[in-house]
């Protein structure tokens, strides 16, 4: 098996706030990003699928393809958007890098498995060059040779 | 890094084919890359160097190896793209391969290759 990875950006904004707690928790645990003014991050996202090559192109998934469902899966509905206003998976979730991969999974892996080629293995987000959160799907293991595929029903 | 030349064409698929799934990269006279390469090898600590490898010795296998056999050529040329198509999916399993016989057992953790710094590929081996 031979690992793809593609890099995309986007610019977005949120705020960490927890509904049921007071405005005095909420400043406790997340600090400044809490503020319910918002604030922005650059984000870095890196899509990774796995698979074998194709003997007649040598392709695992033309990257053309891959590049086009990061557009239309998580680009289009995260970019230059406000996650928790504007994306409906944040209305009540909070808009953390780890949720942001979790959420990007859940819109690319349809796409990708029904494509019938590669699996998606795993996405990274940056919030910073510093900080980024990593998912491999809801068993952790995505993909394991000679295993069923084990995905979120 | 390696700077490479290549044209992705499959003599399985007519010219049409070809370019249909290729596209800019079916052009004839080829085009060309600085693929970075990144090797990991893995194992334990010597308790006499404090190394798992030197990486001296390191270097000069990737050099010997890989930088010399591909850097400012064209893939396409090379007799293990006599019959494979250079994409860097099939570039960085050839890497592992060249880089694997020259390392003990179980050193070469895997091959990650750069063609752009959006695009990397990685091969474990299996």
């Amino acid at each position: 098996m031979i690992f793809l990875t593609r890099r995309a950006t986007f610019s977005a904004s949120h705020y960490y706030c927890n509904e049921s707690w007071t405005a005095e928790k909420n400043e406790q645990v997340f600090g400044r990003c809490a503020n319910r003014n918002g604030h922005g991050h650059n984000y870095t996202l890196e899509v990774t699928v796995g698979g074998e090559t194709d003997p007649v192109t040598g392709f695992v998934v033309d990257l053309k393809w891959l590049k086009d469902v990061i557009e239309r899966e998580v680009l289009a509905a995260f970019d230059h958007r406000h996650l928790n206003l504007e994306v409906p998976e944040f209305a009540k979730l909070i808009p953390t890098t780890e949720n942001i991969a979790i959420a990007a999974w859940k819109r690319m892996e349809p796409a990708i498995a029904a494509a019938g080629g590669a699996r998606l293995t795993c996405v990274r987000i940056y919030e910073t060059p510093e900080i980024f959160a990593e998912y491999r799907g809801p068993q952790g293991q995505v993909f394991v040779r000679g295993v069923e595929y084990r995905g979120e029903a | 890094m390696l700077s490479a030349s290549h044209r992705l064409h499959s003599d399985a698929l007519s010219a049409e084919e070809n370019r249909v799934v290729y596209g800019k990269c079916n052009n004839p006279h080829g085009h060309g890359h600085n693929y970075v390469v990144e090797v990991l090898v893995g194992g334990p600590v010597d308790p006499e160097t404090g190394m798992v490898v030197n990486l001296a010795d390191l270097d000069e296998v990737v050099r010997t190896r890989v930088t010399d056999r591909f850097d400012h050529t064209n893939l396409n040329l090379d007799p293990l793209f006599a019959n494979r198509v250079p994409t860097t999916e099939n570039l960085c399993r050839a890497v592992f391969g060249l880089l694997k016989e020259a390392m003990q057992a179980g050193e070469l953790e895997y091959v990650r290759v750069e063609e752009t710094e959006n695009n990397f590929f990685e091969y474990r081996g299996e």
